[in-house]
């Protein structure tokens, strides 16, 4: 196996592009796990920690430009108060050593439909940034999966960064792991209020991709009493569960029958309602 | 090797102090040399060829392209053992490497040792089998029948049955209460996976290095297989990360013997974690028919029950499970009137054997959920319908044996029902991941209490040896104790150091690397090496003393802090004097009093030596609407007969009730069609500590006469208990009927 360890951004995506093949390695919590079960055996790794670009993150355009090797123990201590939901997630991956390692954009890159960071970036409406020797596009994360661990990153590309507006109203991240911690999530919901008047939503571990809930978010901004900020009534967030349950097309599997995704994608749609908007009228 | 490191420890740090581990630095640092850590000049590495199906005949097997794959050094197949090609605890019923038929996924076809690891990898999977895949017998009720297509052509399935019969058989009572459960397949998940170091030597015969739970029964079958006479097969072992019943079996001690006696190098073999779901044992699963009848007092009448366990492929001690689960099935309880049936199968899944608890644990949770529903049927509070109930000494067994020495049963459990209820919990159910601010969750509050035998039992000759020697070092009395009993993680060393303080009233005293040069000590299993090892070592202890002390000709002396001292403890001489330039030294066999079979037809006998007992309360918090459980706390009460090690008594305490937790909640081998699904700590999974809950601790020390300081057994009880107390708290929070564990949230919110 060969180990391509470009130093600047140009030499990778250079290496991408002269050895399509070579699997890009980030923090390495997916990679080497599938490597050390011989799940994969890669002609070549690319590995991209002596990039520095990838490792920071600033604000631009008023987005916020997360490099794909910001770790999730940086996303939860740099960027919690401009991207709860986001961080909140981060929270939730693994333990402490691999949110040390893990990134946000080995997160895409494995494109898992159980990824914590996918259902915050589907809610908040982010932009992936794919870059080749070819040039640079941008991709909205809904648009980005294309199946079970598929993405439209092509084998010359390479993930350089997320853009994500910072929140403009509450954020919430939910997630059901059977155990209290360090847990893939058997499902996940991601909520973002926008006080002019609409709702984003994600989805995670109940479909091929991880998914939005278009019907939810129209209802959501339809009906919430936002000119009022009155008192949400319960029936809404009931409604509101129901039709994010209805968007998700889970599975069963060895973590979770898909009756009980479904179910628990209701509750915590309901919950994580409640909370935002009392937060929002707060 | 790394010998134990002596301990810095005073004459004072003996019997009932709690002097530290002198592994556990090296092993909360990361320096402690695990099996999986050993190295030796021009090692090369093995690897094993598994089954992918869980039953199939094997057609044809071609070495060929793995043999042409440069690197390898030798690749082996069942025509290559020279010596018995099966092995097996109880029954040699299990191939070395599969011939004819396998039968189990995972089951070693073919072995492979080459310069590199990953080289004996690729050669494992470039060699070619070809396979006429089997329907596999996978349903143990279907399987226990005389028409069932058989796992082993020679033998029914059924692998044993263990009936019980006292009292009346058709008895009736007013109250009764009926029910059927059933136990997922556990798995012991040590942390360290199996491996070992075998090094060919210059008389023929082999080293190995090795990380197991019992040195002189893995020696005597991989000496029989290798057709090597035991003295050339010399065993020691190596730094064992865990065991809790799943080294007792044989995983690649044969294999690595074989490789290196072929290639004349020393044999590392290590298993990934995968490979290791495969490579060991599990807990049987289980299904168990239960019908309590009693009074309208809630005092019982009768028991009936049937317990069926999934022995897998292949034996393994799964006779001896069986018992267990028979004789221990009904609890700690008196019932005049007994109809117990366990009944072990072979089947093709994944072989079950030891795993702590012993079949204690599958009928502990059956047992106490029916005396919750007795206590709901009669309308009493479930600790008071147990207390009804309780064993006390002098009473019977289902088996008739008398019950000796101390059963605390009505104690334990009233220490934890008072016990003061938890307060509001630090976390909620979902931990860390935000799914509920208190919407939806309930508390809950629920007990069990269970009984487990130690040692082992029904007639076996349950002995061990300890060397102990005694003689001057550097001008200071010194001590060293040589068994070959297995530390495992339960710090047996730091035990067996105190006891020499206590009995030679020396400071110094170093623990000999365990290895076949001395007498076998038996398993690190039972809940018994401080019984049985710490006994042998006791008793070499005062044969050493007794000829020290009649180097002085003059009756009346003992030991205290390195002095021989008279009866009034005015000093006479200084060990060190006695001692002079001549060590004393005595090697001791010891036993606990014998047992006794079953009777085959009625289960009667005096088969256990000692029985256990815990009781533990549980406190949960359940998010009703998600499913999602929070342990709160967990109060629990053991007698320990004497704690030898106070706070090693306490990890013990803490760690078996998280493995019951464990069980009750996470902890499932899924088996589908005898595949294992989940053969990853990704999802098999173990409690984290947000899992598990601070703990409330008694332990009481009521002294067994007939045990060495008095004490019990106490690596198992704590597991056995605490897996239905946290099952019948989430039964009182959510009124789920809850028959199977682990539960899953599926069965909380009724969406399986």
């Amino acid at each position: 196996m060969e180990f391509l360890s470009p130093p600047t951004w140009a030499d990778a995506l250079a290496a991408k592009a002269a050895r399509p093949d070579a699997v890009p390695l980030a923090g390495g919590t997916d990679v080497m796990v599938e490597l050390n079960f011989r799940r994969r055996a890669p002609a070549a790794l690319l590995d991209l920690t002596r990039v520095p670009e990838l490792r920071a993150w600033r604000e631009e355009d008023g987005l916020l430009r997360i490099g794909a090797g910001v770790s999730y123990a940086r996303i939860m201590a740099e960027l919690g108060g401009r991207l709860p939901g986001l961080a909140r997630a981060a929270r939730t991956v693994g333990s402490p050593q691999i949110r040390n390692r893990g990134t946000l954009g080995g997160n895409l890159g494995s494109a898992s439909p159980a990824g914590d960071g996918h259902p915050p970036l589907l809610a908040t409406g982010a932009l992936v940034e794919l870059a080749s020797t070819r040039g640079v596009r941008r991709v909205p994360v809904a648009e980005f999966f294309t199946g079970p661990k598929q993405s439209v990153l092509s084998d010359d590309e390479l993930i350089a960064a997320v853009l994500v507006p910072p929140a403009p109203g509450p954020q919430q991240f939910a997630k059901i792991g059977t155990r209290n911690a360090m847990v893939i999530a058997v499902a996940s919901f991601a909520l973002e209020l926008r006080p002019e008047g609409s709702v984003g939503t994600g989805i995670g571990s109940a479909g091929p991709t991880p998914l939005r809930a278009p019907e939810a978010e129209a209802f959501a901004a339809a009906e919430l009493p936002w000119a009022s900020r009155g008192r949400l009534d319960p029936a809404v967030a009931e409604r509101f569960g129901e039709l994010v349950a209805a968007a998700a097309s889970p599975i069963d599997d060895v973590r979770g029958t898909a009756a009980y995704r479904r179910r628990t994608l209701g509750v915590l749609a309901r919950r994580t309602l409640t909370w935002a908007w009392s937060e929002l009228c707060a | 090797m790394k010998a134990h490191l002596g301990l810095a420890a005073g004459v004072g740090a003996g019997v009932g102090a709690s002097p530290q581990r002198p592994d556990g630095r090296l092993k909360v640092t990361g320096e402690f040399a695990f099996s999986s850590d050993l190295w030796a000049e021009q090692m090369v590495w093995g690897a094993t060829l598994r089954s992918p199906h869980p039953r199939a005949r094997i057609v044809s097997v071609n070495l060929g392209p793995a043999l042409a794959i440069a690197g390898v050094r030798a690749v082996l197949t069942h025509e290559d053992v020279p010596g018995r090609k099966r092995y097996g605890l109880e029954h040699a019923d299990q191939p070395v490497l599969a011939f004819d038929e396998v039968r189990y996924q995972g089951e070693a076809i073919a072995i492979v040792a080459a310069d590199h690891p990953e080289t004996a990898a690729r050669a494992a999977e470039a060699i070619e089998v070809v396979y006429e895949v089997l329907d596999p017998v996978t349903d143990p009720e279907a399987a226990v029948l005389a028409d069932s297509p058989r796992v082993h052509a020679e033998r029914p399935n059924l692998l044993r049955h263990v009936p019980i019969r006292r009292g009346a058989p058709d008895v009736s009572a007013p109250v009764v209460v009926s029910g059927v459960y059933d136990v997922g397949m556990q798995d012991q998940a040590f942390l360290g996976p199996e491996s070992g170091l075998a090094v060919p030597a210059d008389d023929g015969g082999v080293d190995l290095y090795v990380a197991t739970q019992w040195l002189h029964v893995d020696r005597d079958q991989v000496a029989e297989s290798l057709g090597l006479p035991p003295e050339k097969v010399r065993f020691t072992l190596a730094g064992v990360g865990g065991a809790f019943g799943g080294r007792e079996d044989l995983s690649m001690q044969i294999h690595a013997c074989l490789l290196a006696l072929r290639t004349g190098r020393p044999v590392k073999m290590v298993y990934g974690r995968e490979e290791s779901f495969f490579g060991h044992v599990h807990r049987h699963p289980a299904r168990l028919w239960y019908e309590h009848g009693a009074d309208e007092d809630g005092r019982l009448v009768y028991v009936k029950a049937r317990i069926l366990l999934d022995g897998g492929a292949y034996a393994s001690s799964s006779p001896a499970v069986a018992a267990n689960a028979a004789t221990l099935g009904i609890g700690p309880y008196d019932v005049p009137n007994v109809t117990m049936d366990a009944e072990v199968v072979y089947s093709n899944n994944p072989p079950c054997g030891a795993m702590r608890g012993f079949g204690a644990v599958q009928a502990c949770f059956a047992y106490e959920s029916q005396m919750d529903r007795l206590a709901e049927a009669v309308g009493l509070d479930p600790v008071e319908v147990r207390v009804r109930n309780a064993l006390k000494v002098g009473d019977l067994m289902p088996t008739g044996q008398v019950v000796e020495g101390a059963a605390p049963v009505e104690q334990l459990l009233r220490l934890v029902q008072r016990r003061p209820a938890p307060g509001p919990a630090d976390l909620l159910p979902g931990g860390t991941a935000n799914t509920t601010r208190g919407e939806g969750v309930v508390r809950g509050v629920g007990y069990g209490i269970g009984i487990k035998n130690v040692g082992f039992s029904e007639g076996f000759d349950d002995y061990s040896t300890a060397r102990v020697r005694l003689e001057l070092v550097g001008g200071r009395p010194a001590v060293l104790v040589h068994t070959a009993a297995a530390e495992v993680g339960q710090g047996l060393v730091t035990v067996l150091a105190q006891i020499a303080r206590t009995e030679l009233a020396v400071a110094q005293v170093t623990i000999a690397p365990a290895d076949t040069s001395v007498g076998s000590a038996g398993s690190s299993s039972a809940s018994r090496q401080t019984y049985v090892t710490g006994g042998a070592t006791k008793a070499a202890c005062e044969a050493v003393r007794e000829r020290l002390l009649a180097r002085l000709g003059r009756p009346g002396l003992r030991l205290e802090d390195e002095q021989v001292v008279d009866d009034d403890g005015r000093p006479v001489a200084s060990i060190a004097d006695v001692l002079g330039g001549e060590a004393v030294e005595e090697t001791v066999e010891w036993r606990h009093k014998p047992t006794h079979p079953l009777d085959p037809v009625t289960g009667q006998g005096d088969a256990h030596v000692q029985y256990a007992f815990a009781a533990h309360r549980a406190t949960v918090d359940v998010d009703v609407e998600l499913g999602l459980v929070r342990v709160v706390e967990i109060a629990t009460a053991q007698d320990v007969g004497k704690a030898v090690n106070p706070r090693a008594v306490e990890g013990q305490i803490q760690g078996g009730t998280a493995q019951g937790l464990g069980l009750a909640l996470l902890e499932e081998i899924q088996v589908v069609d005898g595949r294992v699904r989940n053969p990853s700590f990704t999802d098999y999974l173990l409690p984290t500590i947000m899992d598990m809950p601070p703990m409330a601790l008694d332990i009481l020390e009521l002294a067994d006469p007939d045990a060495p300081y008095g004490l019990r057994g106490v690596g198992e009880p704590p597991t056995i208990s605490s897996t239905p107390a946290v099952v019948a708290a989430i039964r009182a929070a959510t009124g789920a009927a809850l028959t199977r564990v682990p539960v899953r949230p599926e069965h909380i919110t009724g969406t399986a």
